[in-house]
């Protein structure tokens, strides 16, 4: 009799968690996007959607170039990524040590959890009418919007992640001698800051949401602004491109976030 | 310098959800004398772990006290150095300031850490490791660098908790033979947690074996080979009648502890 047991292990690319190689995942990468702009195109140019809600893809970037050229658009973009880096750089400098004071220390965690946690769903564009009654609509308001977006968010990651640091490495730094400090400084937050880069990106990501927002609703400059002006003139294209290179800084950022990480944690290379 | 006197500790966790607690150690007495080395043997969950955890200043007794050199233990402390039978390095530390940590604890400057490291990677065999992160060792290779790190702070005694258990047959006999030149250099008092009957016999002096749930100490076996060891030591008459005298002793604890939890 002849036979084979169980399933032929055949090297499939679909296996799961077979890995890919480096230049297949780019190639796939950059696939997506052709798919992209070929069905953006063909439903701009194929005269499915009227161009009045939908500008194709070579008005979208010749918008966006007469942006950049006659409207002095580099200023908007400028303004925006600071009010987003402005307001999540606050946030995540008073929100990393609470949330590490939290992870670290159970009565500080008890004392400030529920709240926090309270705080945590109050939705940021809900506070920007009243933010604009307190600040304006000046640069203070901006990155109060995104403060309250970002802040509690962050405390509350960080302080799992740090509550999370395997008990026999501390305890394996307490016979060592470490006191207090140094199971916080040189175990807790070592072991914690890869995932707490991770955080941070991740926060970072909805800091744009909520800057955007805030510009929609009440700004005379950034890309918000430029979105709603184009409202007015029923310019698919700019609005288009503004959002478009949203998401663009957004990956750029994303990428320079990967390399810092690397850089930083060596250590955990090929996880 | 360190005694050990182990004076009616016990240990009892409280019970779950409203249950009887249950008793993991009996109220127990065992002293220690100084550069001694001995083996707590027993069966799993005989509290042979717990009792060597409250040595270590990393769980309390729920009676009685620890004195090492007179002084009662009240928390974990760099005098008694630990192995753990998991991997405890540090994965974002390289070997070198695996085995620094201690000593970067206590404030002693980055040369003389080095300086330090050096000295026992090369007594471990782990020289030319200096750089490499923990996720790049073997396991016997993480283990030898978690016994230099404990050995770094220079501490008065070991305290090891089954710290070849993870290895295979092979790395850990050679492990036992790299533990006992250590010892038979510096003399440290050791506190060695095992269940491998013939592990025990070849490492310590005396061998104490525990009894399962509530845990005690049944008997103790002193261990008259003499030093240093080799490993065909394990092959002579007179092991051999060591390893049987505790074989049938953990045995009968074997069987009681199975019968318990059938």
């Amino acid at each position: 009799m002849t036979g084979t047991v169980g399933r032929r292990r055949r090297p499939s690319t679909f296996a799961p968690l077979t890995p890919i190689s480096p230049r297949a995942r780019v190639t796939f990468g950059i696939a997506f996007f052709v798919l992209f702009f070929a069905a953006w195109s063909v439903a701009t140019w194929g005269g499915f959607v009227k161009p009045l809600f939908l500008a194709d893809p070579l008005k979208t970037f010749a918008a966006g170039w007469r942006l950049f050229v006659e409207f002095g658009f580099a200023g908007d973009v400028a303004v925006t990524i600071s009010r987003v880096v402005g307001g999540f750089v606050i946030a995540a400098l008073l929100a990393v040590p609470l949330g590490i004071a939290m992870g670290a220390f159970k009565p500080i965690e008890a004392f400030f959890e529920p709240f926090v946690s309270f705080a945590r769903y109050l939705p940021a564009s809900a506070f920007i009418p009243l933010l604009i009654l307190w600040l304006g609509v000046d640069e203070a308001q901006k990155l109060a919007v995104i403060f309250i977006g970002a802040f509690f968010q962050i405390v509350l990651m960080i302080a799992v992640l740090i509550g999370e640091t395997r008990r026999d490495l501390v305890e394996a730094a307490y016979t060592l001698g470490a006191g207090s400090r140094g199971i916080v400084l040189r175990v807790m937050l070592p072991y914690a800051a890869p995932q707490i880069a991770e955080t941070l990106r991740l926060v970072l990501g909805w800091a744009w949401t909520y800057v955007i927002v805030a510009e929609l609703i009440g700004a005379d400059s950034g890309i918000g602004h430029m979105i709603m002006d184009s409202q007015r003139f029923l310019d698919t294209g700019q609005m288009i491109f503004g959002i478009f290179l949203i998401g663009a800084i957004g990956l750029v950022t994303d990428l320079g976030f990967r390399a810092v990480n690397r850089l930083l944690f060596p250590w955990q290379l090929g996880r | 310098m360190a005694a050990v006197s182990i004076e009616g500790v016990g240990r009892e966790f409280p019970g779950v959800r409203g249950g009887p607690p249950t008793r993991a150690v009996e109220p127990l007495d065992l002293t220690i004398a100084d550069t001694d080395f001995v083996a707590l043997l027993g069966p799993s969950g005989c509290g042979k772990s717990t009792l060597l955890r409250i040595v270590a200043g990393l769980d309390q007794a729920t009676e009685g006290r620890v004195l090492v050199d007179g002084r009662e233990v009240e928390g974990p402390g760099a005098d008694r150095g630990m192995v753990f039978q998991s991997y405890t390095l540090f994965p974002w530390l390289t070997v070198c300031e695996n085995i620094g940590f201690g000593p970067r604890e206590r404030g002693v400057p980055p040369a003389e850490r080095r300086t330090i490291a050096d000295r026992l990677m090369a007594q471990v065999g782990l020289t030319g490791f200096a750089d490499h992160y923990p996720r790049m060792l073997s396991g016997g290779m993480q283990q030898r660098t978690a016994l230099a790190r404990a050995l770094a702070n220079d501490p008065a005694m070991l305290l090891l908790d089954e710290p070849f258990g993870a290895l295979d047959h092979q790395t850990r006999s050679l492990m036992q033979e790299l533990l006992l030149q250590v010892w038979e250099a510096d003399r440290k008092t050791v506190l060695f947690v095992t269940h491998d009957i013939q592990e025990a016999v070849f490492m310590a002096n005396r061998v104490l074996v525990m009894t399962a749930r509530p845990g005690r100490i049944k008997t103790e076996v002193r261990v008259p080979l003499p030093h240093p060891r080799h490993w065909r030591m394990k092959t002579t008459p007179e092991f051999a009648r060591i390893e049987e005298e505790l074989t049938e002793s953990i045995r009968e604890e074997a069987l009681r502890a199975a019968a318990m939890n059938a």
